[in-house]
């Protein structure tokens, strides 16, 4: 449980559980003080030619080195990004700007792809996924051709946690588009996969510092020995000329330690938080009886638990958790806040009117068994006054 | 109490929910999404939400986006544009009061276990001298909007707030920069929402109907002139008919066979209108009172009486009132009822 502020620093009496995780989660303390440590007592732009701008370059490039070697790349092959959306622009804007050709992307990425893909001007070509949200590997090589240029399929999914099968993938992208570049916004899956194992056969993969316990406005695009990526920020010609603009040495630090601290400890967590994922989503669906959850079947990350109320809305069951104390989400949040019917759940062949009444509860490695358990309770009750609500009005209606 | 406020955004809204914070309400914001367009004003867009989102953060009050744009496509937009095909003249801002702020955000409301919904309108809710809650007009009658939430039934009336009612809009500005509220000097929105000020209601229409030229006819017949839009004139308009037109107005207008037909001021005036549907707060009134009806948003209220049948009987002519456009029957300050004009 973490206490939840006010603005003016005021701690408020009510204690909120947060299982908002991928969204953003708290910063490791190991990530915190490497940030602080820079931010307090280091400075200068790690350009320049001097003894300060050195030491501002050291810092960057063990960074680099240390993120490199975390997710199995060369250090030559790390973009420092703003974060995961600027990771992925840059991979499907900079990877499609030297050719013509088609981009094929999965129905179910996150919009920082699709809407990069859109807006490269490219030929888009989307690959359908199944009822569990894994893309349709027969459907990939009708798509594929000689024509296109990039392939980009997410490691796990934003909001479902469902993970794809990335090795098929790249199988079939290399006999059928051999020139093509594979990119995989691994956002997600980055706080509970080895990416050393599970994205050796991508030529791009980005990654968040927020999502895996470091800070906000830190990414990474990182990329293969000879992929070719052309800049989308334009200017000093930082990063090999792939990412113009001062490094964020801070971000990078505190991005380096909080992965540090995560792969070593991957391992226990991810078991101790499926089980408690698994304890949750079971608490609920035992008590729920129409709550249904989200691809059981499915190979998922540890941390999400998505399920569905048919005839609730997730706006008025996100707002019943919140008042309690829970922070959760359904998906999809447009730039107002309003949430719209999850796309994702739509292309898993959920009607729009379904994919309003989801709910995702993502937990963190710091969730307890106590968070788990209180959570379940409150979730179960708002379900269930708002379902009632819900079954008396469409009586009514009869 | 615990109040649900909308928060579009505005001056007012913000002022209704900072003072219902101070009258020690327990109080949320919500701001409802009801646009997905492109519309670049209005109760909609990013901008406003973020404003209120802003004055919440402010007056130290939890806020949400509720996102009703599919409720507001159906009940809104939709209408509007059919409304327009056959030749009538929709208010939305009244079935957006009518469908999403008194009836989904009032449900949504019951739902999440508040007492009532309050918005920025200027009108009141007072207790009439049955000792019955009725709708009355706003202490500033500049702005009065009684006549955009005429349709407050009996039962919605208790669940409904107007912090700002009683209040000028000068008064309701110097609230705002006294909480030092982002939202203080912002004008008075103006038009419909989810119409661009770029494009304007001829480029939303013309993306959903297809739009026909009409020929102008003075009442024997003759040509006058053509319109580029029969679904976009207005009975009562002068402007945009084209220059033979003169000093005439649009007496009605004609989808079907594509034609307008005007006529000068003096023709358009009409002795009563007929409502349909018709809508009261409570008993319809008795055939012999004397009532007053006020045929737009900021008209000026004119005695007349209702009859049974379903008109309302103006005690002068008054310019003929639009099909589609709200008539709302008061008694003294106090809304009894309304309806849409239909002949």
């Amino acid at each position: 449980m973490i206490a939840r502020h006010a603005p003016s620093g005021t701690t408020l009496a009510c204690v909120a559980v947060y299982l908002d995780h991928a969204a953003g989660g708290p910063m490791h303390p190991e990530a915190v003080a490497a940030t602080l440590g820079w931010i307090t007592s280091g400075f200068g732009n790690p350009s320049g030619a001097h003894q300060v701008a050195r030491r501002a370059r050291q810092a960057i490039d063990e960074a680099r080195e240390e993120i490199a070697a975390l997710i199995g790349f060369t250090p030559g092959g790390i973009v420092f990004t703003s974060g995961g959306t600027e990771a992925d622009n840059l991979a499907l804007l900079g990877a499609s700007a030297a050719s013509r050709g088609a981009i094929v992307v999965s129905a179910v990425e996150h919009p920082a792809v699709i809407e990069a893909a859109r807006a490269s001007g490219r030929e888009l070509r989307v690959l359908g996924v199944d009822r569990d949200g894994r893309v349709d590997l027969d459907q990939l090589s009708g798509l594929l051709d000689r024509d296109v240029a990039v392939v980009s399929v997410q490691l796990a999914n934003h909001e479902t946690g469902v993970v794809q099968d990335l090795a098929a993938i790249a199988r079939r992208v290399r006999r059928r588009s051999p020139q093509a570049v594979l990119h995989t916004d691994a956002v997600q899956a980055a706080p509970w996969m080895d990416l050393r194992s599970v994205a050796t056969s991508a030529d791009l993969v980005s990654i968040s510092g927020h999502k895996f316990g470091g800070p906000q406005g830190a990414g990474v695009l990182a990329v293969r020995p000879g992929a070719q990526v052309s800049p989308i920020l334009h200017g000093g010609g930082q990063e090999r000329r792939r990412r113009s603009g001062t490094h964020n040495v801070a971000g990078a630090l505190g991005m380096a330690a909080a992965l540090r601290v995560r792969s070593e400890q991957r391992a226990e967590t991810a078991a101790a938080v499926a089980g408690l994922r698994d304890r949750l989503c079971e608490a609920v669906t035992a008590r729920v009886s129409s709550a249904v959850a989200t691809a059981l079947d499915a190979p998922r990350v540890p941390g999400h638990c998505h399920m569905r109320f048919p005839g609730v809305e997730a706006e008025s069951l996100l707002f019943l958790l919140d008042q309690a104390g829970v922070c959760a989400s359904a998906g999809a949040a447009c730039a107002s806040g309003a949430f719209e019917p999850s796309p994702v759940l739509m292309a898993m062949g959920v009607s729009r009117d379904e994919a309003r009444s989801c709910l995702r509860l993502t937990l963190g490695p710091d969730t307890t068994p106590a968070d788990v358990d209180f959570a379940a309770e409150v979730v179960v009750e708002a379900a269930l006054r708002l379902g009632r609500r819900a079954g008396a009005k469409t009586l009514a209606a009869l | 109490m615990r109040v649900l406020v909308a928060m579009s955004g505005g001056v007012d809204s913000s002022v209704a929910a900072a003072l219902l914070v101070e009258a020690g309400h327990e109080v949320v914001g919500a701001t409802m999404k009801l646009w997905g367009g492109t519309s670049d004003r209005g109760c909609c867009s990013v901008g406003d939400v973020e404003d209120a989102r802003r004055v919440a953060q402010q007056i130290g009050v939890d806020h949400y986006v509720f996102n009703f744009s599919d409720d507001f496509e159906r009940h809104v937009v939709d209408p509007y544009v059919e409304s327009h095909a056959t030749g009538s003249t929709p208010n939305p801002c009244i079935e957006c009061n009518r469908h999403l702020k008194f009836d989904r955000l009032i449900d949504r409301a019951d739902q999440l276990g508040f007492d009532a919904v309050a918005t920025g309108h200027h009108a009141r809710i007072v207790q009439g001298p049955d000792a019955q809650l009725w709708l009355a007009r706003g202490a500033d009658s500049a702005k009065d909007q009684s006549y955009v939430v005429h349709m407050l039934g009996a039962e919605t009336l208790p669940k409904v707030m107007f912090p700002v009612g009683g209040m000028t809009k000068q008064q309701v500005r110097a609230k705002a920069v006294a909480l030092g509220l982002q939202t203080a000097a912002k004008p008075d929105s103006q038009d419909v929402c989810f119409i661009s000020g770029s494009g304007g209601r001829s480029a939303f229409l013309s993306e959903r109907i297809r739009l026909r030229p009409a020929k102008v006819l003075d009442e024997a017949g003759s040509f006058l002139g053509e319109v580029p839009a029969v679904e976009m004139v207005t009975v009562g308009q002068r402007r945009g008919l084209g220059p033979a037109v003169g000093a005439r107005y649009a007496l009605s207008v004609d989808v079907q066979a594509a034609t307008v037909t005007v006529a000068p001021a003096d023709r358009l005036l009409v002795s009563e209108v007929r409502l349909d549907p018709v809508f009261w707060v409570r008993e319809p009134p008795g055939g012999d009172e004397s009532l007053l009806a006020q045929v737009s948003a900021h008209g000026e209220p004119v005695p007349a009486r209702w009859e049974a049948a379903g008109r309302v009987c103006f005690e002068r002519p008054v310019r003929k009132v639009a099909p589609g456009q709200s008539v709302v029957v008061y008694r003294g300050d106090l809304v009894v009822g309304g309806g849409t004009a239909a002949y």
